[in-house]
């Protein structure tokens, strides 16, 4: 991964780790093991504003981030769209396997004892 | 042009039995890349002929093929109503109208290929974004990204950026020779874009929402290039590996669909029965000379259309 996608990532952790907002200081403070100029951290974290993903709003003088979901909300909106994919075979990403009914499941349970194997989950 | 119009209808018409029988037929299964060359033939030979049926019937002559003489019948048709009413002016309005007609449809089809492809580019931009901020490599998954999540997942991205992801479902689910074949099927889906296979038909599909020939031929274009992947797969990995991560993934799969949601679409035992079964009992691919006959039907197809609509005869 490039340097500032490795970047936006470190920053989105300190946000998800951190429940209330941050200012740039308070992001760069956090960013541990790295000497970031204050303008690469407001940097990133605008691109990460523009990408919808950080919320930011004005207090005083400083504008202060915040995560715009949970990690565990971002985690469970990608699988969403990845079981949905799944079901309506639509382009954007290719499941390999397609969701099935309880019906094909029962089926397929039935195969894999007849393989001689033992359904894992 | 009244042979004209009488070969194009007799192509469009003659298609939807095709395509119907297509879709039920079971050989697709022995060669699904030919299969799958021939469904996308009848989906193109069937647009060319439907759109050049409205155009023939608009057109006044056949120099430059049907395109040609619609085009002169546009242009007669201006200069009649220019000159006043008249029975022949009458003739000429009519077949502005079936030129509208074509023009609309091929406006229809080419504007739904370009919303579907857009809707995807950018629910693919999406997805990456969020990738790149939450999955993470695993040595078990080599050139996979990981996605913390307990339900059971493996899937690809295709794109210039293509990803595969594996959640920890499924990394906890299947054991290493399983992981590797469902690497190996993704990556065939990734390299050979599948995804370009499959966008036409969903296109289709927004274009004729109603019509259960479309879904058919979608669904059925969606397993053959499932199974085109699987062949790959079998080439690096032993099919019974495929076979079980296929059964585990589906088992484990099915909690989370409403019982029955997908009954309508699917054949009797399901895509991944189907699948399975394919790969342990496999049927041998078709003869080559059956291959060559199935090729060779699938360049008439567009070339009837196609000739009609260019070519002088």
């Amino acid at each position: 991964m490039n340097r500032l996608g490795e970047l936006e990532r470190a920053i989105m952790d300190v946000l998800w780790d951190n429940t209330e907002p941050l200012t740039v200081r308070q992001v760069g403070l956090r960013l541990t093991n790295r000497d970031l100029a204050h303008t690469t951290v407001m940097t990133v974290l605008d691109r990460l504003a523009k990408k919808g993903v950080v919320t930011r709003q004005r207090t005083g003088r400083a504008w202060q981030y915040q995560a715009a979901a949970s990690r565990e909300s971002y985690v469970t909106e990608l699988m969403m769209h990845a079981l949905d994919q799944a079901g309506d075979r639509s382009a954007a990403l290719a499941s390999f396997v397609r969701r099935v009914s309880q019906a094909e499941a029962a089926v397929l349970r039935r195969a894999l004892a007849r393989l001689g194997e033992i359904p894992r989950d | 042009m009244l042979p004209h119009v009488l070969l194009l209808a007799t192509v469009a018409l003659g298609i939807v039995p095709a395509a119907a029988a297509l879709a039920s037929a079971r050989w697709p299964y022995r060669s699904p890349a030919a299969a799958i060359l021939l469904w996308q033939a009848l989906g193109l030979s069937w647009g060319l002929a439907a759109v050049g049926t409205l155009a023939a019937v608009a057109a006044v002559h056949d120099r430059y093929g049907v395109a040609g003489g619609a085009l002169s019948g546009a242009a007669d048709a201006v200069r009649a109503a220019a000159l006043g009413f008249g029975v022949s002016a009458i003739f000429a309005v009519a077949r502005l109208c079936f030129l509208a007609a074509a023009l609309a449809l091929l406006t229809l089809l080419c504007w739904v290929l370009v919303a579907a492809s857009a809707a995807v580019l950018l629910a693919r931009r999406k997805h990456r974004t969020l990738l790149s901020l939450l999955a993470h490599g695993d040595p078990k998954v080599p050139g996979a990204l990981v996605v913390d999540h307990p339900a059971a997942a493996a899937y690809c991205v295709p794109g210039l950026r293509s990803r595969i992801v594996i959640s920890a479902g499924t990394l906890d689910l299947l054991d290493p020779p399983e992981l590797a074949a469902v690497l190996a099927h993704e990556r065939a889906h990734l390299r050979a874009r599948h995804d370009l296979v499959l966008l036409p038909f969903g296109a289709l599909v927004r274009a004729f929402p109603r019509s259960r020939l479309v879904h058919k031929a979608h669904v059925t274009v969606a397993l053959l290039v499932e199974m085109l992947a699987d062949d790959h797969a079998l080439r690096h990995r032993p099919a019974r590996e495929l076979a079980t991560a296929l059964l585990r993934v589906g088992v484990s799969g099915a909690g989370h669909t409403p019982s029955g949601a997908l009954a309508a679409v699917t054949g009797a035992d399901g895509d991944v029965a189907t699948r399975v079964a394919r790969l342990l009992a496999p049927n041998p691919r078709l003869p080559l000379p059956a291959q060559a006959l199935i090729c060779a039907a699938a360049a008439l197809l567009v070339a009837v259309p196609v000739s009609l609509l260019l070519f002088t005869f």
